[in-house]
């Protein structure tokens, strides 16, 4: 019996270190891109890395380490991102609430599933090959690989999650606020757009969240469908390099522990922090929302 | 009166505009691939080595890589998941550190992916003094495939209705002795059909591996695991952008590209197809 109960408290424990491996993994990776960005910070001015746009590590006269003008580019395409996917996938998540038959509903869940599953890469494959020549003729450009390309593509790549978060939101929204609404002589469409969707708002706000979070971190679709040239951003028709780009390019081609090595790193940790705070923003929304919401 | 009408039915189109847009971007990207890389499929594609420079021949090893790297994030991702998925659903009480390992979990599966493949050199192309290889890369998905198999089997713990643990307690087992006979039997169909769709859209990612093990060209079958190999994914990158006769290899690209999301499709739908059984199931 005593035998027993000291196997259960082994079988505990073993089970609340696995649990504890996830806590030591997001401190890992958070500890060690510090660590590994910190040496570059002896060559280049913190004030430099933050504030200046100009980037050209590589410069034998004087390499320049600025990250603004990655950062615009991420914002760019993330911006236009949103701007296409948050109406769309609202759209679809209200269409698969209130309108659709079980059935639909049935078909969707799958169809959304496969469209969150296609590999980064083949997105980025028909952007050159697909979207790009679309976008060049439609505005009579030499090639179509610029920011427009890149947030057309995010926003395929951020529809999935903004659209199931935000049918769960929809969905959560309790039915006696809807049956008040249409017993007031409301229509179907007037307690969608006045009742449920606000009420649901911070749940969707939540979804949209996520999705910015999706498409800051995309690597693969931006790095073949926006052109990247390291330069500031001129307008959604030019080409822009965003932060992920840039490391995906340059770090195959820098020896290990050089200062551009490090510098790399340091752009990976922005990256980190500034997903980790969209994430932990939706978090909070969610978390306040569903206490709300009980 | 008339004018509330009008303003329904125009919202109601509009919403089922939305549907209709989503619904053909998928329908595009599978035409378009389809179509064009349909031509290239054959026995040869599947099972030969790429030659001339990977302007012939097939993908072979491609999809041997890509099998071996997600063997080895299989190996990490699925008892790790599992067994942090077991400890929240069944031991976990409602206290700070519980709800700092959600908070972990959910963050973890926002970290983009390149930063995982950062984290990858660092740790095991450096520390570990593995080098870039099938190992590293795999190890390195395996931690970003982490939180998605914590989700995935904690949702199909969750589907365990509590009768079942209340039952097998009641006639004196202990709290392991539960769950072993009780609980995982059942969950597990879940828990592998959730886990098999994160595996899949692991195997389907190129960041993480882009600085971890992936190679340009490599025309033959990996030795072992301290090998560097080449990818499905990576492929379709390089023969996308980085290939010297870029125009000359687009059969080339197109048909990995099929490959890769046919390799998609068949999972989910087999996903799927597991779910409707053991929904049916649980119902008999």
């Amino acid at each position: 019996m005593k035998m027993n109960k000291f196997k259960e408290k082994i079988i505990h424990s073993l089970f609340f270190f696995n649990g504890l491996l996830v806590v030591l993994i997001l401190l890992g990776i958070f500890a060690l891109l510090v660590f590994t960005a910190l040496p570059g910070f002896e060559e280049i001015k913190v004030t430099e890395f933050l504030f200046k746009s100009h980037w050209n590590p590589t410069s034998y006269v004087k390499p320049a380490y600025g990250i603004v003008s990655m950062l615009v580019s991420t914002l760019m395409v993330t911006f236009g991102a949103l701007l296409i996917a948050i109406p769309l996938g609202i759209g679809t998540a209200a269409y698969l609430t209130d309108l659709a038959s079980p059935r639909v509903r049935e078909i969707a869940k799958p169809i959304i599933e496969i469209l969150a599953g296609i590999p980064s890469v083949v997105i980025g494959f028909l952007g050159i090959l697909l979207v790009g020549p679309f976008i060049a003729r439609l505005f009579g450009l030499h090639n179509g690989l610029n920011a427009i390309n890149g947030s057309v593509l995010l926003a395929i790549m951020a529809l999935p999650t903004i659209i199931s978060l935000s049918e769960d939101a929809l969905k959560s929204v309790p039915k006696s606020y809807t049956q008040a609404s249409l017993a007031l002589g409301a229509t179907k469409w007037q307690t969608l757009v006045k009742i449920k969707i606000p009420a649901a708002c911070s749940g969707i706000l939540a979804a949209c969240m996520l999705g910015m979070g999706r498409a800051i971190g995309e690597t693969m679709t931006v790095l073949m469908a926006t052109g990247c040239a390291p330069a500031m951003p001129k307008s959604f028709l030019g080409s822009v390099r965003t932060m992920t780009s840039t490391i995906a390019i340059e770090l195959g081609e820098v020896p290990y522990n050089t200062t551009h090595y490090y510098a790399l790193f340091g752009v990976g940790l922005v990256l980190f922090v500034i997903t980790f705070i969209v994430n932990m923003i939706s978090d909070i929304i969610l978390h306040r929302h569903e206490r709300k919401t009980r | 009166m008339k004018n509330k009408e009008l303003q329904e039915r125009l919202g109601f189109n509009l919403l089922r505009l939305c549907v209709g847009i989503v619904g053909a971007i998928l329908i595009i990207i599978l035409y378009d691939l389809t179509s064009k890389g349909i031509s290239k499929i054959s026995w040869e594609f599947f099972t030969a080595m790429p030659r001339k420079g990977m302007t012939e021949g097939g993908i072979l090893p491609a999809i041997i890589g890509t099998f071996m790297v997600t063997v080895i994030t299989a190996v990490l991702a699925i008892p790790l998941g599992m067994g942090c998925a077991i400890y929240l659903n069944e031991y976990a009480k409602k206290n700070k550190i519980t709800r700092i390992i959600r908070m972990s979990i959910r963050n973890l599966s926002g970290v983009p992916s390149i930063v995982y493949g950062l984290f990858g050199v660092i740790l095991f192309v450096q520390l570990m003094h593995l080098g870039t290889c099938i190992l590293s890369a795999g190890l390195t998905l395996g931690l970003m495939t982490l939180p998605w198999t914590i989700t995935a089997s904690e949702e199909a713990l969750k589907n365990i209705p509590n009768s079942y643990r209340e039952g097998s307690l009641a006639l004196g087992a202990t709290k392991w002795q539960m769950i072993k006979t009780n609980v995982l039997p059942y969950a597990a169909g879940g828990m592998l059909t959730g886990t098999i769709l994160g595996l899949a859209r692991a195997a389907g990612e190129t960041a993480p591996i882009l600085f971890t093990g992936a190679a340009f060209y490599l025309p033959f079958i990996p030795k072992s695991l301290f090998s560097q190999f080449m990818a499905l994914p990576y492929h379709l990158y390089i023969m996308s952008t980085q290939h010297h006769a870029i125009t000359k290899v687009r059969p080339i690209a197109y048909a990995t590209a099929l490959v890769l999301i046919m390799l998609v499709l068949v999972i989910n739908l087999s996903a799927v197809i597991l779910r409707y059984r053991l929904r049916k199931l649980k119902r008999e």
